[in-house]
């Protein structure tokens, strides 16, 4: 059975920016395109477990706070130094103005 | 023939140089040697996270598996001690020649000392994981710490020790902590932090000497009282590795000098990380020493592209950060090129304190907050500053107008 789950409203989140969102005890990204599109993964860090949303989005790359660890936010694959392991990426769709996620199945 | 690549140094720099000439897909051979008995690890967490743990963890840049995977040859517990730079040799503390085609010199910096003859056993420096263990063996509730510096390193671990539930007094010469390269509203907040969590900060205070009895180490104050510690940890800066650069007729200047692609004197011998000076194209060429870990991580990856002949200049903008209780603090660039500051709050009591040159250049932003508040911003000025952008004071200073505007005007 497919889990989808409300994360915020559309227009909470710029386009090219990311936002936090908390979900059974879990904590995941969710971030708007520059295209306007909506994307999602978990939400920290593989390398310190730091919140990527405190991170800078530019195009389609998230890169952490703390130490510029950098990831393909729509892919979740990890650029570079110091990560090395992707993250997991989330499928999501909007619905009446309404940012969705598939968190479990 | 094929000689391969030697590193000599296998921490940040040395470790990433390593693994990125496999990423760049470098076949011959890669040998990294490193003083010390561990695999490369990182070491920002020494004084923060890792000294906090009920038992340190190292954390490794590279696994025994990875390095094996990509054919690093990685000697640990060895020291360089000679190059022979017309052979091409690096003669290593066991008798070992390894050849090289490239040399990278990524030997770092170690402690500075204080200039007392005796101190050791209660007189220690942090730079190693295994000073890691020592300190934190030390580290429990109702012992008493005595930080010699008010630097990054001894802050953090104040900081550390505090949560362990430690007694702390730091003391540092200057009139306040932090001098070198952090604005003194940003210090101060930094100096509340310790005292609400009851560290003793002591400013101004010179050290006319030190008495280890063994049993707890008595420091006299210049000005006149006594400080009675379990443990002094002594964080008074650091200084360059360059004996094994120097000895083998390589221009020293405060560290090692290289170029702009990281080229020492000799043209097969690079140099990377804390152990090097380089010119920094956006402050004018200006030659600077860092002693932080993204300019190794940036350095170690550049070097290894240099090695392979991309002729490619460092271009990064300086930046470090600082975490202390809940507060993070990070700096881009060089703030004391700056002739006036602009301020922007960031709210929770978070800001950023940006830096303009004469000519208007955004030249380094400073931020403190609580957890990762100021991050996103520092980022974009870093953005800003390495392209020498000059964004008007008044946008700056502004909540309303965002960063990310200014960057693409």
């Amino acid at each position: 059975m497919s889990n989808w789950v409300e994360a915020c409203d559309a227009g909470d989140i710029d386009e090219e920016d990311v936002m936090r969102f908390d979900h059974g005890g879990r904590t995941f990204a969710v971030y708007r395109s520059p295209d306007d599109e909506y994307f999602a993964t978990d939400g920290l860090c593989t390398h310190e477990k730091v919140h990527l949303a405190d991170g800078l989005v530019m195009d389609d790359i998230i890169e952490c706070p703390k130490h510029n660890g950098r990831f393909n936010y729509k892919t979740g694959a990890a650029r570079g130094a110091p990560v090395c392991v992707d993250l997991r990426t989330y499928p999501v769709k909007v619905d009446a103005g309404k940012v969705l996620v598939r968190i479990g199945w | 023939m094929t000689k391969g690549m030697v590193i000599i140094g296998a921490g940040e720099c040395g470790g990433r140089a390593a693994l990125a000439l496999r990423e760049l897909g470098y076949d011959g051979p890669v040998t990294l040697v490193g003083d010390e008995p561990h695999l490369p690890y990182e070491r920002p967490p020494l004084s923060k996270d890792a000294m906090v743990a009920d038992a340190p963890l190292l954390k490794a840049i590279a696994s025994e598996a990875v390095l094996a995977e990509r054919s690093i040859r990685h000697i640990h517990s060895l020291q360089a001690v000679a190059i022979d730079r017309a052979a091409h040799v690096v003669r290593l503390s066991d008798g070992s020649v390894p050849t090289y085609d490239k040399l990278l010199l990524a030997t770092g910096s170690v402690p500075r000392k204080l200039p007392m003859p005796g101190l050791d056993g209660r007189c220690v420096y942090l730079r190693t994981f295994n000073d890691a263990l020592a300190i934190r063996a030390h580290l429990s509730a109702g012992n008493r710490i005595a930080i010699i510096g008010g630097g990054f390193i001894g802050l953090e671990l104040a900081a550390a020790a505090r949560r362990l539930g430690a007694a702390v007094t730091v003391i540092e010469a200057q009139p306040r902590i932090l001098m070198r390269g952090v604005p003194a509203e940003i210090a101060e907040i930094i100096h509340q932090a310790h005292e609400a969590e009851g560290v003793k900060i002591l400013c101004g205070e010179g050290i006319a000497a030190i008495a280890d009895n063994g049993a707890e180490v008595r420091i006299a104050l210049a000005g006149g009282h006594d400080i009675v510690a379990d443990l002094a940890v002594i964080g008074i800066g650091a200084i360059p590795v360059t004996g094994l650069a120097a000895e083998a007729g390589l221009i020293i200047d405060n560290g090692i000098a290289v170029d702009a692609e990281l080229r020492t004197s000799d043209p097969d011998i690079f140099a990377a990380g804390d152990c090097c000076s380089f010119p920094l194209a956006i402050y004018g060429g200006r030659r600077v020493r860092l002693e932080a870990w993204r300019n190794a991580q940036e350095q170690g990856a550049l070097a290894a592209r240099n090695m392979l002949g991309a002729g490619e200049a460092h271009a990064a903008v300086p930046w470090f950060w600082s975490d202390q209780y809940g507060l993070t603090l990070q700096i881009a660039g060089l703030s004391d090129e700056g002739r006036s500051i602009v301020r922007r709050e960031l709210g929770d009591g978070a800001f950023i304190l940006f830096h303009l040159a004469e000519d208007g250049r955004l030249v380094a932003a400073s931020g403190i907050g609580p957890g990762n508040a100021v991050a996103r911003d520092v980022r974009l000025a870093e953005m800003l500053i390495a392209k020498q952008a000059k964004p008007a004071p008044e946008a700056l200073g502004s909540q309303t107008v965002k960063l990310k505007s200014l960057l693409a005007a």
